[in-house]
C-alpha cells in the first residue's frame, strides 16, 4: 500500500497542470520581467532588443521620461509621483477606511437586530465592477456632474470654486468644476469611490474575526466589570490581530496595484497617475516594453517587500517569523 | 450578548447611523437605475423630446421646457434607452464572452488546484510542504508581473483576441487561493476512506476520482465563487490581451461603449444597470456563499 501512495510517477502527474500554470504564468513571467526591465525594446517580438543595464530604473526615476519624439512628460518625475500617489492611496486606506470598517464590524458584531442584513448591504458594492463604479462617479465629478448640482442646490457652489481655485497651484486656470482635472483634486476624488466599495469587505473580514472570538472570553470580561469599550481594546481586537493584519496588507498592496478606477474614472490619468496606469501607457501606448516590465518589476519588489513589513510590524514579541 | 436588544438610546443611535450607511451605499445605485430611465434634457433640464429625440412641440409650436431633475424618480420612464444600449452597445455579445472565460476558467483552476491538493495532503514524498509554500508565492504575486511577457508569449503564439489569451491566465492567477481553499477542504477528509478506497483496489487515481473529489463539493463552491469575482471584473488582462469586440468581456465593453455616447447619459446609464443587475441577483440568492467564499480566502492567506 504505502508504494502506491508513494510512486513518483502519480506524484508528479497529479502536480503537472497546478505546476505548468504556475510556472508559464506567474513564476517564468517574473524572470522574464526582470530580464525584459534591463533591456530596451519597442518590438513586441522582441526582436530588437539591446541590453541597457538599469538604464530603464534610471530613466523612470528621472526627470526626463522621453520617448524619441521628444519629452514624453518633460522635466516631471513622473515614476516618482506614481509611487508617491499609489502610497498616498495606502495611506489613506489604511488609516480611514480600516478604522471606519472596524468600528463599524465592532457595532455590528454585538447582536444588533438585522445585522446580518446591514452587513450583506454593505458588503454588496465589492461585486460591482470597478468599470461601472467609475463610470458612475465619472457622472458624479464632471463639471455638469451631481457634485456640482448638489453645491448649487445648497447654494455654496461659488464659495467651494473659489476656495478650491485657491488651493490650485498646478494651472493658473481657476477652478471649472471637473474634480478628477486637477491634481489637487484628482486624488482624493479617486480614493471616495475607493472608500465606498471596499470598506464592505474589510467589514466583512473582520466581523467574521469577532464572531470567532470566543464567547465564554467576552462573558468572563463582563462578568469583570469591563465596559464595552475596554472589552474591544483589550479582547477583540488583539483576538483579531491576524485578520487586521491582512487587513492592512490588503489595503496596501491593493493601492499600489491599483488600476482599474483610475482607468475608468479620469480621462487624462495624469492627474492621478498610478504606477500601473503609467506601466500601460508606457508598454502599450508608446511600445516601451523594457520601461513598462521595470515597473513591474518595482510591483512586484514593493508587494513582497510591503507585505513582510507588515507581518513584522503585527509579530508578536517573541514569536518566531515563519 | 443577545439580552442586550433593549431599546436604548444608544442603540437607536447606532441604527440611525447604520441606516445612514445604508443610504450611502444604495444611493449611488439607485442613482444608475433612474438616470438610465431619463434623457439628458431631464437630467440637466432642456425641452421636452420623444424618444427619437425629436422636440415635442405644445399646440401654439412652442417647446415644452422641461426643469432639471438629476435625482428624481424619471417622469417620462424611458425603457428605449436599455433596447438602445443592448443593440448599439453588444452587450448580450460581452455578457456571453465572460461567462465563457470564468466558467472555463473555473474549470481549470478547480481541476488543477484539486489535483495539486491532494498529491499535497494525501500522496506522501518529500518536499510537499515546500511545494505548498510554493505555490502561496502566487498570492503576493501582482499579475502586472505577468503582462509583459505574457502579452508577449500570446501574441508569438497568435492567442492574442482569443478566449484562451484570458481563461488561461486568469485560471493561472486564480490558481494559489484555490489550493489554499482546497487544503483546508480536503485536510478535514478522513484518511480512513483513502485506505478503505485502496483495500477495495482503487488505485491513487480511483482513490481521487470516486472518493476524494465527490467529497470536495463545498470547496467548490467556495472555489468557484472566489474564481467567478476574480475573472468577471477583471479589467487589466481583459483590455490588454483582447481587442476586438468578438471577445471582449464585459468590463470591457462597457468601458468601450462610454466612448460612443459621451455624453448621453440614458443609454450609459442602461449599460451600467444591464452589467450590473445580474451580480446583485447571484449575489441575492447566495449572498452567504458568496461572502464565505471572501472570509476563506483572507483568513487562511
Amino acid at each position: 500500500m504505502k508504494r502506491t501512495f508513494t510512486y513518483k510517477l502519480s506524484i508528479v502527474a497529479f502536480l503537472l497542470p497546478a505546476l505548468i500554470l504556475f510556472i508559464g504564468i506567474l513564476i517564468a513571467p517574473i524572470i522574464m520581467s526582470v530580464i525584459y526591465s534591463l533591456n530596451d525594446f519597442k518590438a513586441i517580438s522582441g526582436s530588437d532588443m539591446t541590453y541597457v543595464g538599469f538604464r530603464n530604473f534610471i530613466e523612470l526615476f528621472s526627470p526626463e521620461l522621453v520617448n524619441e519624439k521628444g519629452a514624453l512628460y518633460a522635466n516631471v518625475n513622473y515614476m516618482g509621483d506614481a509611487l508617491l500617489n499609489s502610497l498616498l492611496l495606502a495611506a489613506l486606506s489604511t488609516f480611514i477606511q480600516l478604522p471606519l470598517a472596524l468600528i463599524i464590524a465592532l457595532k455590528l458584531s454585538k447582536g444588533i437586530r438585522g445585522e446580518r442584513i446591514y452587513l450583506s448591504i454593505f458588503f454588496m458594492p465589492v461585486l460591482i465592477s470597478t468599470v461601472i463604479i467609475g463610470r458612475l462617479w465619472m457622472n458624479i465629478y464632471e463639471t455638469n456632474g451631481l457634485l456640482n448640482a448638489a453645491l448649487d442646490a445648497l447654494g455654496i457652489k461659488q464659495q467651494v470654486f473659489s476656495w478650491v481655485s485657491s488651493k490650485i497651484t498646478s494651472t493658473k486656470m481657476p477652478f471649472q468644476g471637473g474634480w478628477t482635472g486637477y491634481k489637487e483634486t484628482a486624488l482624493l476624488a479617486a480614493f471616495v469611490p475607493i472608500l465606498w466599495q471596499y470598506v464592505g469587505y474589510h467589514m466583512l473580514l473582520m466581523y467574521a474575526g469577532i464572531k470567532g472570538v470566543p464567547a465564554d472570553l467576552l462573558e468572563a470580561a463582563q462578568l469583570d466589570g469591563c465596559t464595552e469599550g475596554q472589552v474591544n481594546r483589550h479582547i477583540i481586537i488583539p483576538y483579531i490581530k491576524p485578520i487586521l493584519k491582512v487587513c492592512v496588507i490588503f489595503a496596501v498592496t491593493g493601492s499600489l496595484k491599483s488600476f482599474d478606477l483610475i482607468y475608468t474614472l479620469m480621462k487624462d490619468t495624469r492627474r492621478a497617475e498610478l504606477p500601473s496606469t503609467l506601466m500601460y501607457k508606457l508598454t502599450f501606448l508608446n511600445n516601451r516594453y523594457g520601461l513598462g516590465s521595470a515597473i513591474a518589476v518595482v510591483l512586484i519588489v514593493l508587494c513582497f517587500a510591503f507585505a513582510m513589513l507588515i507581518s513584522l510590524a503585527f509579530r508578536d514579541k517573541g514569536e518566531k517569523v515563519s | 450578548m443577545n439580552e442586550n436588544r433593549k431599546l436604548t438610546f444608544s442603540t437607536v443611535l447606532v441604527h440611525i447611523l447604520l441606516i445612514v450607511l445604508v443610504v450611502i451605499n444604495l444611493f449611488p445605485l439607485y442613482w444608475m437605475m433612474t438616470f438610465s430611465l431619463k434623457d439628458n434634457d431631464e437630467i440637466f433640464g432642456g425641452y421636452l423630446k420623444d424618444d427619437a429625440g425629436k422636440a415635442i412641440l405644445d399646440e401654439n409650436g412652442e417647446k415644452i421646457p422641461v426643469e432639471r431633475n438629476m435625482i428624481g424618480l424619471p417622469r417620462t420612464w424611458r425603457w428605449s434607452n436599455y433596447p438602445k444600449a443592448l443593440n448599439t452597445g453588444n452587450m448580450g455579445r460581452y455578457f456571453l464572452n465572460s461567462l465563457i472565460v470564468s466558467a472555463s476558467a473555473i474549470a481549470i483552476t478547480l481541476i488543477a488546484a484539486f489535483m495539486a491538493t491532494y498529491a499535497m495532503t494525501r500522496l506522501v514524498w518529500k518536499g510537499r510542504k515546500m511545494m505548498n509554500k510554493f505555490f502561496m508565492l502566487g498570492l503576493t504575486i501582482p499579475i502586472h508581473a505577468a503582462l509583459v511577457p505574457v502579452f508577449m508569449i500570446l501574441s508569438r503564439m497568435k492567442l492574442l483576441d482569443t478566449y484562451v489569451a484570458l481563461i488561461i491566465p486568469y485560471a493561472a492567477f486564480s490558481l494559489s487561493m484555490g489550493i489554499l481553499i482546497s487544503i483546508g477542504f480536503m485536510g478535514d477528509i478522513p484518511y480512513d476512506l483513502d485506505e478503505a478506497a485502496f483495500l477495495d483496489g482503487c488505485g491513487v487515481w480511483g482513490i481521487f476520482g470516486r472518493v476524494i473529489a465527490p467529497l470536495m463539493m463545498p470547496a467548490t463552491a467556495t472555489v468557484g465563487i472566489y474564481t467567478f469575482l476574480q475573472c468577471w471584473n477583471e479589467l487589466l488582462f481583459a483590455t490588454i490581451f483582447v481587442s476586438k469586440g468578438q471577445y471582449m468581456t464585459l468590463p470591457v465593453g462597457v468601458q468601450q461603449l462610454f466612448g460612443q455616447y459621451t455624453t448621453d447619459w440614458g443609454p450609459i446609464g442602461a449599460a451600467l444597470a444591464i452589467a450590473t443587475i445580474p451580480t446583485m441577483i447571484v449575489y441575492a440568492l447566495l449572498s452567504k456563499r458568496i461572502q464565505a467564499g471572501f472570509i476563506a480566502g483572507a483568513v487562511k492567506g
